[in-house]
């Protein structure tokens, strides 16, 4: 049995009180969410936070919900129920593709949205679902709340934007007409991490993509948004070669390193390959033509 | 007389004796009842925690414990010198080496054991293991085995005296000049690096014991996650200098072993000296990382290859060098004179003219090891080279791998049939196990497919492995772990009321011992499973024996099992003759009962037969009350279990992604006790082997950090990288065995992982690929398929 030094244990009844408990303990202090990033790593003596502040009786952080033109996710919902929800499913299907193939069962039922943004692990999966889809992050302090991209959440590997006395309490994503979305991974083994990852969102206007976004993950520090291609997207008509080209840039954007995961040269080489296969089948989603 | 209950009626769902009956463990394990070490809790318990080394080589200059020695929970903290001033800082291993329990001098592998800190609670022992502070001095380390000889390496072991080198041993079986000569003539000769690369053993429960030295009177009680209880209790008593009868080792359930838990590990011992010293019972459990990094792996070969065989496809030689790396302390468990175990049966299922194998094995900065994970003492290694390079010769030749096979098997008439290598193969008949595998897969469709597929781009790949093991060391003769002989002891004793307990020397650590034994017991004498207790994993209530690895239960304690009985039956007779007034040659045995030839209306029930042997009476002339028996069985040989198996692959082109699709494996086990418990064991062997194939690899960066320190850097499968196994059996019993048994816990070990490569070497032959290493992550495949393929160590 791994056991983590000592620490101190407080659960939080609210969002308020979480945040005003951050702010009297300080940098020592940690939300626990799922604890399935946080717990391992105090196990393992990597992180010793001196408190915990426990979230999981926030009741106002778990739901899904379409508001103002987004569809909004509070950070306590967990894989699980990103996995279930149909109201994703009719969206953004992106979030089932992946959420199957994220970690196991056990770790689905605990791990929530919140912590895996800010856990901001390089190979995070919903980080670049979040990334594909142009979300953004709601973070709270006493002092009020403010919006950030997805590009400015991520400021390193495990580094966000969120501070010292902030929380992230909800992941917003905007909802545009005639959209769909896959995403693509490669795993060495079921509930591994990936050896990368590739989302894609497209947005139709008839026969031609009105836009369209790629995300990955496990190419870099971070969960990775690559621009140069939606400008390849824009406007162009679904093809075979489009998406090879996408692909191409998708691999030319991206700086994996050679671990036990795989080699730098294959992991760039898969960039390309899922880029390819995840906008093919975002689509044949749209379009649909999926099979 | 005392009425004793019915015999029961013999049923398929219910056999008294061999057949398919559901595990008499199991109620306990699925429940969550099972007795586990860490289950065990004693009055006043304090808890054992080992500080680690951080670096791969490096000299300890000094040890500050004070700060430990102060935290409030703390009892004692112990480094290598204390350890060192009362003569118990290094231990022997189980080949003849010394390895240090606690550092002294120098660290010699990453995670090696420098101090221990015994504390009220497991957090406090291992919060104060932050407290020790450790000067180390940077030494280079040996990581890259094959550099490890080279004249300017570092001397890891400067400990032996006189060492200025890192070499350990060199070791050769077969004729060279007569291989030579073959090879010199053959028509065609393949040759291949082969690398088996280092892997773990990595059973669900860790390793640890709980050890309780009572004060007055010395005893030493040990609850061990041991497979070898009496070999261990008897190195306890020569290491620690305690006498052995003072010695109790107990090993409860245990949570899965595969050779793991065979040595003797320095936390065992740090807690019986703890106990000692502090005189109370101390715990040590390992945490997951600390298995995975500092006990016992396997494997570590590189092989490199040879096969000679005419331009028809007649095998003529086999020829090995092989680089064996055995960490910093020589570890492996083997027979004495064995020091690669069995892999002098890399000769294979095939009948060869010549072999011949040279070895050279050589210290590393790694943890020592070299255990036999369910590999029957190396022979997964031995299968490994076998199976791949016949493949390779294959390739070279353009025929199909099977039909390669089918030609060069050693032939049925041929057994016993003596290797090259001087392995006498007791029984065998391989051409109906492959064609039997052949026809479950259906081969030739399988090849069409393939064909087809081929011709569209799409990769698939069909894999072949014929294994034939030694199992079941073995005679005492010539076989012995450090001077115990390897033969086992049985003692059955049947109650007044008919009821039996069997006492066994060897050790389940999941492989469902408390089931079979009963039916081997039951088989013989016809009391029903139930009716039997199978007691083991005790010293001080088992006969001496050397316990459950190297698929070795079946084939020597099982044989012990089925002489005991015999023992108890033949008594029996003698007794029924008194009781139905006849003499001993009238009287016939129909399972459970003695009854007169030719009048089966008289006639007694073994249980009737008991309750004589205890009751009062006369019994007849010389024959002492009671019934029960104990014997010490010594094998005439090793038993050579079989199996042919065929795995077949998808790989995404895109991704180089592997699907094994199918997986069908065909053994021969000899008699089969209970069908349900061998496929059983077959299922987790067959998984096992793609784990190795696929996935598993103990790896180390350049200064010697151990990249595998837990289950998500150490992978291993899951049911969604396996199939449904497809499975199917010959019977072709062992003519020395007394019930023809021949033992099935490793063979799936043994024979997968060449299936699942060769599938995927195949699937990959529009590429011109011929051989690639293991583990075939989808990035090594990839880069094979780029003709970027490099081993992996
Ligand atoms: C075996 C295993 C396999 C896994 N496989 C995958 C995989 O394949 N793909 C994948 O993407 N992930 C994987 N994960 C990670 C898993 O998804 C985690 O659950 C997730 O990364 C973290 O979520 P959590 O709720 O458990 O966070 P926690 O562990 O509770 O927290 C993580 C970090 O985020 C902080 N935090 C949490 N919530 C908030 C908040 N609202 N505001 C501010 N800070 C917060 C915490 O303080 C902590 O620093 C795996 C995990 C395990 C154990």
């Amino acid at each position: 049995m791994q056991v983590p030094a000592p620490f101190e244990y407080e659960r939080a009844t609210s969002v308020e009180h979480a945040i005003s408990l951050r702010e009297r303990l300080g940098e020592e202090a940690r939300f626990i969410a799922g604890g399935h990033s946080l717990l391992p790593m105090m196990k393992l003596r990597l992180a010793n936070p001196e408190y915990l502040i426990d979230i999981n009786d926030c009741e106002e952080l778990f739901y899904i919900r379409e508001e103002a033109g987004e569809i909004r996710i509070g950070a306590m919902t967990r894989h699980r129920e990103l996995l279930d929800s149909d109201l994703l499913q009719q969206h953004f299907p992106i979030f089932r593709d992946a959420e199957e193939v994220i970690a196991d069962p056990v770790v689905r039922n605990r791990g929530t949205l919140g912590g895996s943004l800010c856990q901001a692990d390089p190979s995070e999966d919903l980080s670049a679902v979040c990334t594909t889809l142009d979300a953004s992050c709601v973070i709270k302090s006493t002092s009020g709340e403010r919006v950030v991209s997805m590009h400015d959440f991520h400021v390193g590997p495990y580094e966000t934007a969120v501070g010292d006395a902030e929380m992230l309490t909800e992941i917003r994503i905007p909802l545009k007409p005639n959209g769909s979305s896959a995403y693509e991974k490669v795993e060495r083994r079921a509930g591994d991490w990936a050896v990368v990852s590739a989302g894609a969102a497209v947005w139709m206007d008839g026969g031609t993509i009105a836009e369209g976004r790629v995300g990955l993950a496990a190419v870099g520090a971070n969960t990775t948004g690559i621009g140069p291609v939606s400008d390849v997207l824009r406007g162009a008509t679904p093809s075979e070669e489009l998406y090879q080209q996408a692909g191409d840039i998708a691999a030319a954007n991206c700086s994996p390193q050679t671990d036990q995961r795989g080699s730098a040269e294959y992991k760039t080489h898969l960039a390309m390959e899922l880029t390819k296969r995840a906008l093919r089948r975002s689509v044949a989603r749209a379009t649909g033509q999926e099979a | 007389m005392t009425t004793t209950e019915p015999a029961p009626e013999e049923t398929e769902e219910r056999p008294i004796g061999f057949g398919n009956l559901l595990r008499k463990e199991d109620p306990r394990l699925i429940r969550g009842m099972g007795n586990f070490v860490d289950d065990i809790q004693l009055p006043g318990m304090l808890h054992l925690a080992i500080l680690r080394s951080p670096m791969a080589h490096a000299k300890i200059n000094s040890i500050d414990k004070s700060a430990a020695e102060a935290h409030p929970k703390v009892v004692a903290v112990i480094t290598g010198e204390d350890l060192a001033a009362q003569g118990l800082a290094w231990m022997p291993t189980l080949s003849n080496d010394v390895q240090a329990v606690l550092a002294t001098d120098k660290v010699r592998f990453q995670h090696q054991e420098v101090a221990f800190v015994v504390a009220e609670d497991r957090y406090s022992a291992r919060d104060a293991l932050e407290l020790i502070e450790v000067d180390y001095e940077w030494v280079d380390p040996v990581i890259d085995v094959r550099k490890a000889m080279d004249a300017d390496s570092p001397v890891i072991r400067d400990d032996l005296e006189g060492k200025a080198d890192n070499h350990i041993f060199d070791w050769e079986t077969g004729d060279e000049a007569a291989t030579q000569a073959v090879f010199d003539s053959a028509d065609v000769v393949v040759k291949e690096e082969i690398i088996y690369p280092r892997v773990h053993p990595a059973p669900m429960e860790t390793c640890g014991c709980v050890a309780d030295v009572e004060r007055v009177s010395g005893q030493l009680t040990l609850w061990s996650t041991t497979q070898a209880p009496h070999a261990h209790r008897t190195v306890y008593a020569l290491v620690a200098g305690l006498p052995e009868h003072k010695i109790r080792v107990i090993a409860p359930d245990i949570g899965g072993g595969f050779g793991n838990k065979v040595p003797i590990y320095p936390g065992y011992v740090c807690a019986i000296v703890a106990s000692l010293v502090i005189g109370k019972p101390v715990k040590w459990m390992e945490d997951r990382t600390e298995n995975l990094v500092s006990t016992g792996f396997a494997r570590d070969y590189v092989m490199e290859g040879e096969i000679a065989a005419t331009k028809e496809g007649k095998i003529l030689a086999i020829r090995t060098n092989v680089l064996a790396d055995h960490g910093a302390f020589n570890g492996v468990a083997a027979p004495t004179k064995y020091p690669a175990g069995f892999f002098g049966v890399f000769t294979g299922s095939y009948d060869l003219e010549a072999a011949y194998c040279k070895m050279q094995a050589v210290y590393t900065n790694k943890a020592p090891g070299g255990v036999a994970y369910a590999c029957s003492f190396r022979i997964t290694e031995a299968v490994y080279l076998v199976e791949r390079i016949v493949d390779c010769l294959a390739y070279e030749l353009g025929m199909d791998s099977a039909e390669l096979r089918l030609k060069n098997f050693i032939q049925p008439d041929q057994f016993p049939y003596e290797s090259k290598t001087g392995w006498v193969y007791d029984s065998g008949d391989y051409e109906p196990a492959m064609r039997k595998a052949m026809e479950m897969a259906g081969y030739d469709e399988l090849r069409r497919e393939q064909a087809e597929k081929r011709e569209k781009g799409e990769l698939m790949g069909i894999g072949i492995s014929f294994f034939t093991e030694a199992v079941g060391a073995g005679p005492r003769k010539d076989m012995d772990i450090l001077g115990l002989g390897m033969a086992d002891g049985c003692e059955l004793r049947i109650h007044p009321t008919g009821k039996a307990v069997v006492r066994l020397s060897v050790k389940t650590q999941g492989q469902g011992h408390e089931t079979t034994f009963a039916q081997i017991v039951a088989e013989e004498i016809g009391i029903p499973p139930e009716d039997i207790e199978v007691i083991h994993g005790d010293t001080d209530n088992t006969p001496f024996g050397l316990g459950t690895y190297g698929s070795r239960s079946t084939p020597v304690s099982g044989a012990a099992a089925a002489l005991v009985t015999r023992k108890v039956r033949d008594k029996a007779q003698i007794i029924a003759s008194g009781m139905l007034e006849v003499s001993v040659a009238d009287l016939e045995w129909n399972k459970g009962s003695f009854s007169v030839k030719g009048d089966p209306s008289k006639s007694v029930t073994i249980q009737d037969i008991a309750m004589k042997a205890h009751g009062a009476g006369d019994l007849p002339d010389g024959i002492e009350g009671g019934l029960e028996a104990q014997i010490c069985y010594n094998p005439e040989n090793l038993t050579y279990p079989f199996g042919a198996y065929i795995c077949v692959v998808d790989i995404d082109p895109g991704t180089a992604v592997v699907k094994v699709r199918r997986f069908i494996a065909v053994d021969d086990c000899g008699t089969q006790i209970n069908p349900m418990i061998i496929e059983g064991q077959v299922h987790g062997g067959l998984a096992d082997g793609v784990g190795m194939a696929m996935m598993e690899m103990i790896a180390f960066d350049e200064d010697g950090n151990c990249l595998g320190g837990s289950l998500m850097d150490y992978l291993i499968p899951t049911a969604l990288e396996t199939p449904d196994w497809e499975t199917g059996h010959t019977v072709t019993p062992s003519p020395h065995h007394p019930i023809g048994a021949k033992g099935i816990g490793e063979s799936a070990t043994v024979g997968s992982p060449p299936a699942v490569v060769n599938a995927i070497v195949d699937a990959l032959k529009p590429y011109g690929i011929r051989h690639a290493d293991m583990p075939l992550t989808p990035s090594r495949v990839w880069e094979t398929m780029q003709g970027n393929h490099t081993p992996p160590i």
